[in-house]
This record gives structure tokens, C-alpha cells and sequence, in this order.
């Protein structure tokens, strides 16, 4: 099966992020970069599957150089090859012209599955992966949780609120957003980390896909929010601290 | 019809609990941007939820009613909608930030030629335009969002951005409509629903709630917070990645895909506080937050916090407690 996992280098979980000056995305200086988490997920999902039934598994990054170093962590973990779609915006892109760029370039890939993770870390709109598949004509299933061969096409398990799960059937090829959690991450082996370097990465530059627009919305002030509840922080050491806490909750909140 | 147009979500004929919240959303929109107020429901069978619908101030109610949107499917419902929405032409159409809505509605606004604003948790009206509040990196900053070109334009609305209490009961007529949809547009084939356990804990009941996540940082660690929680009397829960661990039973997740709880007493031990952990426990009466990241967005919701080492201040507490 030819598999395309779509992921994204987004800030390291343990960065201190500071809004820009121009209060329209973060300073892009002073923290590491990673692997989207929920892509890491469908990374890990589309190898086990390769595992599986044979195939080849291509990653698909859309992002500047740095996007690189993640890619390069891809094909260390199993990944065949990869393209690099060379944007020079650090910023947030628009979801529908990304989802354009992407499909392009896919266009000569023929791929059976596309997978991605079911959000970003850091935009946070979980909808690339629904708007590909649209923007490819796929039939799609989002917050998948286990992928199953199943006849011509695939038997996938959904995740739906409050604790409720669905099986769904799909032909192929098809697109899938995959749910965090499902199983285990792997670490790149030494080994890996060595083949990663042979590995083809094919280099697209964004303005080569002809897929521009102008965006349907627009962020147009990022900032710390506001509290909505006066909330007490209670400093000095540990014992200090607790010691004023365990006040409050007995004699102002009476809730011990 | 250019006015606000609410996209409902029912299973066999019971709407669900964002439902009401999106159409309250759509009345107060309405008035603040003086446009009418619609509601659209897909389903198979649904006279008796649209009449429950129509029990509230609308100008109408849109029943989509076909055998094939017994069981949802992205394609059936987006067949269903998109010649609604081009024949009707509503400025604004919203959404609940339901895990069906995140499924369909960005294919209906692609398929529109648009991007839906997902995630929607606070609103305001500037010169007639609507300006929406969604959260990025995870609740650590807010984002305003402005609509640009033409609309119609897409949002979903989270869990608690507004109150069903507000609704404005009314008489609105209901027009019901045979969508034209062929089996053979539906791709997917959806099978039944099921659930894996029996939940033997109910959070929903306990008075106390301590909660763990990603701090406690080791399987091993979740003693020191189940001390805090013996102290207390409560029941131990966690945020998502702790129970995709395993590092605790599933059961005991708080949030948009566990439960949703409202104690007297919510002790947040190590947990930053994304959204989907806060919509299952903002409702609670008191919360504490013990974090060591003072920029962490569950102190937004804290009545009293404490910036600091989980190791150093949970085992402190739990003395101070037996005092």
C-alpha cells in the first residue's frame, strides 16, 4: 500500500513562546523544534501498517528549511523518502491553500491512504487533514484510533464523544486524521539515523505549485489571554504556599 | 436569506447538548449584526426535533430529511447542506464544536471554497462584522479572526462560549426538505456504535476531584497525587495523556473525549489546561491549579494557584491538610 503521512514541525512542547511584536504570530527565535505531536501518531500508525500489509510510506512537510531536521527524524523512524514542500512564510498559512499545495504536490504520487495527525499543536484547527481530502475528492474519517485492511479498501475505528466508538468501512485510497495515544511512539534506531541520510527527499518550492489565494480568514491579533476568574497565586516555599492554600480552601472557598 | 443560519446535530431525535448552546450563539449574533435567525437539522425522521427547535425564536427551521442521513456520513451530510447553504446564501452559518462537526463542516466549506473558523469561544460584533476568539498553542495565546472576501462564512462554536439558558423561546415555521442524495455519493459505510468498558467510576459524582497530567512526568509518580487525593476524600482523574499511557484507566479522564464533571472542589495537579481538558471541568465550583508554569492557561481558570514544583508543593499540601 503507498502511504503518505502529512506532518508538521511545530515549537517544542517545553518552549516559552512570546507573541511578536506585530502581535501576529509568536518570535520565532530562542526555542527547538518538533515534530507535530498528533502527526507523530499517524507517522507511527502508517508505519505499523506498512509493517503490515508492504508498501512504502512518504512523508509529505510543508515549511521551511528547519522543516528539514523533522523530516530527516521521519525517515530515521522507517519513512522511505519525503517531499519538502519549501514555503518561506514562518508564520500561519491558510488551511485551503496549504491543502491546494499539498494535493498538487501528491499529484503525481497516486497515493492508496493519506494520513496526518488530527490537529496541530499550534494553529490548533484540525482540519488540513478534512480539507485534503476534500480538495483530493478522498472519502475521509477523522480521529482514527486503528486502521485495518479490509477487502479492496480499509476498516477504521473512530473515536466519537463520551466514550463511544464507531467502526467505519472506506474504499481506497482515502484519507484519514489519526487520534493521539492509540500506541506507541518508536525511537529512530542508530541504524535509521544513518539510512535517514540516503534517503530521497524531493524539494518543492511552494511557488512552483501555483496554488496562491487569498486567504478566507485571517488572524489578526494573537495575545495572552485575559482571565476571566481573579485568581489568588500564593508564593513563597512550598510549605508557604500550601499553608496559605489549605486557609483559603477551609475558611473563604469552604470547599474542605 | 443573508442572515445567521445554525447548523443542529440530533441523533435518533435527540439534539445534542451543543445544539442549543450554537442556536443561543445564532439569536445573540442576530441581534448584534440585526440579521435573521435560522436553524438547519439533518437527519432521517425528524419531525419531532425540528418542532422542538421550532419551539424557539427563528425566522425558520430547515428540516433535512432523508433516509440516507439516518447515520451520518461526511458525504451525506455535506450533500445535504451545500445546496442549502447556495440557495440561501446565510452570511454566517455555525456550527457546535461537536467531534461530527469537526468531521464534516471543514468539508463543506472547502467544497464552499472556504475555511471554517474552528473552535470558536468568545465573539464580539465590530462594525458589523463578527470578530471571533479561538485559542493556539493549546490555550497558551488567544487569536482574534476576521472573515475576508465574500461569505458565507464558516465557525464552530466550543462548549460553554455560550449559555442555552439565554435561548429566546418562540413559534418558528418548520420547512421540511427531501434533499436529493443518491446512495452512491455516500462512500464510507458507518457500522453500529459501541462502547468498550462499563464505566464503574462516575466523576460526575464526587464532590472532590484531583487531577493529574503531564507533569507527574512517570507512571510511578501518580502515588504522590493519589496521596493528595486520600487527604482530600476524592476521587482521582486525569487529563488525555495520562490515560492514553495507561497510566490510569481511561474511565477516569476529564475532558472533550472523557467526562465532564462539576465538583465542589477541582485540584489541577501538573496540568496545563488545554481546551479539551477545560470544557469538561470549568463548571467546577472551586479550582486550584499547581503548576510550574506560571503562563500555564488553567491558572485562566484557577481561583487559587500555586506556581511551583508538583514534587515539592503535593507532598506539602497533603501535611498541611492533616494539620
Amino acid at each position: 500500500m503507498k502511504i503518505v503521512v502529512a506532518i508538521k514541525q511545530v515549537p517544542s512542547r517545553d518552549s516559552q513562546l512570546r507573541v511578536n511584536s506585530s502581535r501576529t504570530w509568536i518570535d520565532d527565535a530562542d526555542f527547538g523544534w518538533e515534530i507535530n505531536e498528533p502527526d507523530a501518531y499517524a507517522l507511527e500508525a502508517g508505519l505499523q501498517l506498512k509493517e503490515k500489509v508492504t508498501g512504502e510510506v512518504v512523508v509529505l512537510c510543508a515549511g521551511p528549511e528547519r522543516a528539514g531536521q523533522t523530516i530527516r527524524e521521519a525517515l530515521a523512524k522507517g519513512a522511505d523518502r519525503a517531499i519538502h514542500i519549501e514555503t518561506d512564510a514562518a508564520g500561519p498559512s491558510d488551511p485551503l491553500i496549504l491543502a491546494r499545495m499539498m494535493a498538487r504536490a501528491l499529484e503525481s504520487e497516486k497515493p492508496e491512504l493519506v494520513m496526518t495527525g488530527l490537529q496541530s499543536d499550534d494553529l490548533g484547527y484540525g482540519q488540513t487533514g478534512v480539507i485534503l481530502a476534500e480538495v483530493m475528492g478522498l472519502p475521509h474519517a477523522t480521529i482514527i484510533m486503528n486502521i485495518e485492511q479490509a477487502g479492496a479498501g480499509i476498516k477504521v475505528k473512530r473515536e466519537l464523544e463520551d466514550g463511544w466508538f464507531q467502526y467505519v468501512e472506506m474504499p481506497l485510497p482515502a484519507l484519514v486524521t489519526v487520534q493521539s495515544g492509540a500506541t506507541k511512539l518508536r525511537y529512530a534506531t542508530l541504524m535509521g539515523i544513518k539510512r535517514a541520510k540516503t534517503k530521497e527527499v524531493r524539494r518543492v518550492p511552494a511557488a512552483e505549485l501555483g496554488a496562491a489565494g487569498q486567504a478566507s480568514i485571517r488572524l489578526d491579533r494573537i495575545y495572552t489571554p485575559e482571565k476571566t476568574k481573579h485568581s489568588q497565586i500564593f508564593d513563597g516555599s512550598a510549605k508557604e504556599a500550601v499553608g496559605k492554600l489549605v486557609e483559603k480552601l477551609r475558611f473563604e472557598a469552604r470547599v474542605i | 436569506m443573508s442572515g445567521i443560519l445554525a447548523v443542529l446535530e440530533q441523533r435518533d431525535g435527540i439534539l445534542h447538548k451543543l445544539s442549543l448552546e450554537t442556536l443561543a450563539a445564532a439569536q445573540q449574533i442576530g441581534v448584534e449584526l440585526n440579521a435573521g435567525v435560522f436553524a438547519a437539522v439533518p437527519g432521517s425522521g425528524i419531525d419531532a426535533v425540528a418542532q422542538t427547535i421550532a419551539g424557539y425564536k427563528l425566522d425558520k427551521v430547515h428540516a433535512l430529511d432523508h433516509d440516507l442521513l439516518k447515520q451520518y456520513t461526511p458525504d451525506g451530510y455535506t450533500a445535504a447542506l451545500k445546496p442549502l447553504i447556495e440557495a440561501h446564501r446565510p452570511a454566517y452559518v455555525l456550527f457546535p464544536h461537536t467531534y461530527q462537526v469537526r468531521d464534516f463542516a471543514p468539508k463543506l466549506a472547502t467544497a464552499l471554497n472556504r475555511v471554517l473558523v474552528s473552535d470558536v469561544i468568545s465573539h464580539r460584533a465590530d462594525n458589523g462584522a463578527l470578530v471571533l476568539v479561538r485559542q493556539l498553542f493549546q490555550g497558551k495565546f488567544n487569536a482574534d479572526v476576521r472573515f475576508a472576501g465574500e461569505p458565507p462564512y464558516f465557525a464552530s462554536i466550543q462548549a460553554g462560549a455560550f449559555r442555552a439558558d439565554n435561548l429566546q423561546a418562540g413559534t418558528a415555521p418548520v420547512e421540511k426538505i427531501t434533499p436529493d442524495l443518491k446512495s452512491e455519493q455516500i462512500r464510507t459505510k458507518p457500522l453500529e456504535l459501541f462502547r468498550e468498558s462499563q464505566r464503574a467510576v462516575d466523576l460526575g459524582a464526587a464532590s472532590t476531584i484531583v487531577a493529574v497530567g503531564r507533569g507527574i512526568k512517570e507512571a510511578e509518580n501518580i502515588a504522590v497525587v493519589q496521596k493528595l487525593a486520600d487527604a482530600l476524600g476524592a476521587e482521582l482523574a486525569a487529563s488525555r495523556p495520562i490515560c492514553d499511557n495507561g497510566w490510569l484507566p481511561m474511565e477516569r479522564q476529564v475532558g472533550s473525549s472523557g467526562q465532564t464533571v462539576a465538583p465542589k472542589l477541582y485540584v489541577a495537579v501538573g496540568i496545563s489546561g488545554a481546551i479539551q481538558h477545560l470544557v469538561g471541568m470549568k463548571g467546577s465550583k472551586t479550582i486550584v491549579a499547581i503548576n510550574r508554569d506560571p503562563e500555564a492557561p488553567i491558572f485562566e481558570v484557577a481561583d487559587y494557584g500555586i506556581v511551583g514544583d508538583l514534587f515539592e508543593v503535593v507532598p506539602a499540601m497533603v501535611d498541611a491538610l492533616k494539620r
